[in-house]
């Protein structure tokens, strides 16, 4: 059996996954005879042959199969793509090959839920839509004032996958007339108010420290928080320890948690206090001071 | 007063309230506007205290001041509680720059009553009037209604709102006049049902437009009138204090599905009464009882997506597992205490069983009951497949019978309640 090796320009090179896995399919190789890497494993791996843009991809075969895939699959593949996990490649693949198969092996693959390889796509899709979701929430701006006096708002943020370009477009949306920025390691968006640049990955000391305005965010997650019910495995469940290190409210948790229940004993044992001295229903309005 | 100690004033003020949800709004962004904003459906928590409530909008009252005498409550006439009033300014300002920073979803606005209900309710609306009308903002608000507010207040609250609440208090009237001698339950009764209309009729009358809006005549242009505004797309939810008064979780459910099914709420929410600063003589305080407030969440979600009406999930009568009559039991989930006390009606059979039979099964949620029944669609269920469902299969086996699997007697066996529930925790002393 000829073994073959495709190599894609970027982890998440779709197009070029979808060009090459259609190839093979059509020359009828089989999943487990393909070697899928990217650019930059190919750089890492001392003994691989050397890398080449273009794969060099088989013919047909006469017998090619028709190739039609239900359009499910192929939003499924393209945030498929976007997990961290290399499997992801040979996953997709044997997916799309079996599902060229016909007979009882292709109705599994493309109906069945309870399908191995179904249930592991389906799984790691839904990794990579946490992590969407967890980037939507977790993301912290912070304003830099540029050389040309405007704001632009920057944020470091440490994603598990490759969601970051992805995902960008939640981000135009909610702040369409700012300017912004997203660093992550992989890579980094900027949005001017008008195009998205994308950019090669940054550290964390590229991103802005706390400023002023921050101290009223953190006031905010002090006292919102209730000490008669401190639920930290709750808390850790849906805020995981891995995300604290880049969200400035964390640094107070330790010590919330720690005087919890001293407060929350003290409330139970106070006496009840006098009531103040009932007020009249108010007629005028309360002053308010000038700041 | 400087902004930084109000803030932490009306924070603290407003943490009894356990709502924050920020979603059901309609789809909007800042794409051609003028501020920012974004809401798409699902809400966002953007961080969690430590007392494992989520953090999504920020939660703040205008003012703590208040001339009601609720003895559950903080920010009652006769507290001690410091005291602090924001500017409708300070209010906007906060908001957006909190959402600039991406820390939350919008706002959620309450008032502690002061000179008159109508006159803090103006105070509120005009809060969201200006975040919408001056600052174009997109984000998602919810505001709390005063019940006693003049009805066309409350529409203009609901035409700036994604999201609008009243707070019902305590399940039932007698408990409310007792503990909140201000608040009349027939007026928090009539504005849900006036709300309900409003949300009703906007939905409808925006659903009509959508549909006239196809176009029969290949040549004809649609023509534009203009659409229907929102009025709180969001709908409307409420809370409920548990434990507060004496009244049992039966009592309590009932007045929840009357809420759900009369007045058409989106959400009902249940508060453990917990301890505050200044606690009343007359309402002696306790740890907050979260496990039974979790409990109700839970036949709650029975009620709303499994099915269960609100008399069957409550034993009216001593349940078995010595749970009190009228009361959730506090060991067991109430979907497994309602399968063990009527285990005539299983094992359902997981290739024949209708899905609400399905929905009964202990362990299966609504995602893995519609996986079941894709799947079968291809092939017979087996054994095997439960185990790759990551379901909690020593609960679900006793229940189901799948191609090539029966519980045998597992079901019959007497200690079947034993042997599911967990085992006694030593209690920490702290």
């Amino acid at each position: 059996m000829q073994r073959h090796t495709v190599t894609l320009d970027h982890p998440t090179d779709w197009p070029g996954f979808r060009q090459a896995a259609r190839a093979l399919v059509q020359a009828n190789v089989p999943p487990q005879a393909v070697d899928w890497r990217c650019q930059a494993d190919a750089a890492s791996d001392l003994f691989a042959p050397e890398p080449h843009s273009h794969n060099v991809l088989p013919p047909p075969s006469p017998d090619a199969p028709a190739l039609r895939v239900p359009p499910d699959f192929v939003h499924l593949c393209e945030q498929l793509i976007l997990h961290r996990d290399p499997a992801r490649f040979p996953l997709m693949y044997r997916l799309l090959w079996r599902m060229a198969q016909g007979g009882n092996e292709a109705e599994a693959a493309r109906h069945d839920p309870l399908d191995a390889d179904r249930m592991l796509a389906h799984h790691m899709v839904r990794a990579v839509a946490r992590d969407k979701h967890k980037m939507h929430a977790f993301v912290r701006f912070r304003p830099v004032t540029q050389p040309d006096g405007e704001t632009l708002h920057m944020a470091w943020f440490e994603p598990d996958h490759y969601i970051t370009e992805a995902n960008a477009g939640f981000f135009i949306r909610r702040f369409t007339q700012m300017r912004w920025a997203i660093l992550t390691p992989d890579a980094s968006v900027r949005w001017d108010g008008q195009q998205l640049h994308t950019g090669p990955g940054a550290q964390r000391s590229d991103a802005p420290p706390p400023d002023a305005g921050e101290a009223l965010w953190l006031t905010y997650y002090r006292h919102i928080f209730n000490p008669a019910r401190l639920k930290l495995g709750m808390m850790k469940k849906e805020m995981p320890t891995r995300y604290w290190h880049n969200l400035p409210e964390a640094a107070l948790i330790t010590e919330l948690a720690q005087t919890a229940h001293e407060r929350s004993a003290q409330m139970v044992a106070a006496e009840p206090t006098t009531p103040r001295k009932m007020i009249a229903p108010l007629k005028r309005p309360i002053p308010v001071e000038p700041e | 007063m400087n902004l930084q100690s109000k803030l932490a004033i009306l924070a603290d003020a407003a943490k009894y309230d356990a709502s924050c949800a920020s979603s059901g709004a309609a789809p909007r962004n800042s794409v051609g506007g003028r501020g920012m904003g974004s809401t798409e459906g699902m809400g966002i928590c953007h961080s969690y205290a430590p007392d494992g409530r989520c953090i999504s909008l920020l939660k703040i009252l205008l003012t703590n001041f208040c001339q009601y005498d609720c003895l559950y409550c903080v920010n009652r006439v006769t507290s001690n509680v410091p005291r602090a009033r924001f500017t409708v300014d300070e209010v906007v300002q906060l908001t957006l720059d909190f959402y600039r920073r991406n820390c939350i979803e919008g706002l959620f606005l309450s008032s502690g009553i002061i000179q008159s209900p109508d006159y803090t309710m103006e105070q509120v609306v005009e809060v969201a009037r200006v975040l919408r009308e001056e600052h174009d903002f997109r984000g998602y608000i919810h505001l709390k209604t005063i019940p006693d507010a003049a009805p066309e207040l409350m529409e203009r609250a609901g035409r700036y709102a994604d999201r609008l609440s009243i707070n019902i208090e305590l399940p039932t009237a007698e408990g409310l006049t007792a503990l909140a001698p201000e608040k009349d339950s027939a007026a928090i009764d009539r504005s849900m049902a006036r709300m309900a209309v409003h949300i009703g009729e906007s939905r409808a009358a925006r659903k009509e437009q959508a549909a006239q809006a196809i176009v029969s005549m290949p040549q004809s242009r649609t023509t534009r009138r203009a659409s229907v505004p929102h009025f709180a797309p969001g709908g409307q939810s409420t809370q409920m204090i548990v434990g507060a008064d004496a009244t049992n979780d039966r009592t309590i459910l009932a007045t929840s599905a009357r809420l759900y099914g009369v007045h058409r709420l989106r959400r009902v929410y249940y508060s453990a009464f917990s301890p505050i600063p200044d606690a009343a003589r007359a309402l002696p305080l306790a740890a907050p009882p979260t496990v039974r407030e979790h409990r109700l969440y839970q036949a709650d979600w029975l009620m709303r997506f499994y099915g269960f009406t609100h008399d069957e999930i409550v034993p009216p009568s001593q349940g078995k597992s010595g749970s009190q009559a009228g009361m959730l039991a506090l060991d067991v989930d109430p979907k497994l205490a309602w399968a063990l006390a009527h285990r005539e009606r299983f094992p359902v059979n997981l290739n024949t069983a209708p899905r609400e039979l399905l929905l009964r099964v202990p362990g299966f949620g609504v995602q893995t009951v519609d996986r079941l029944l894709a799947a079968r669609r291809v092939r017979r269920l087996r054994h095997a497949d439960l185990a790759r469902l990551h379901v909690p299969l020593k609960k679900v086996l006793p229940f189901v019978e799948a191609a090539d699997y029966r519980p045998g007697r597992a079901l019959d066996a007497a200690d079947l309640a034993a042997q599911l529930t967990p085992p006694p925790v030593q209690r920490s002393l702290f």
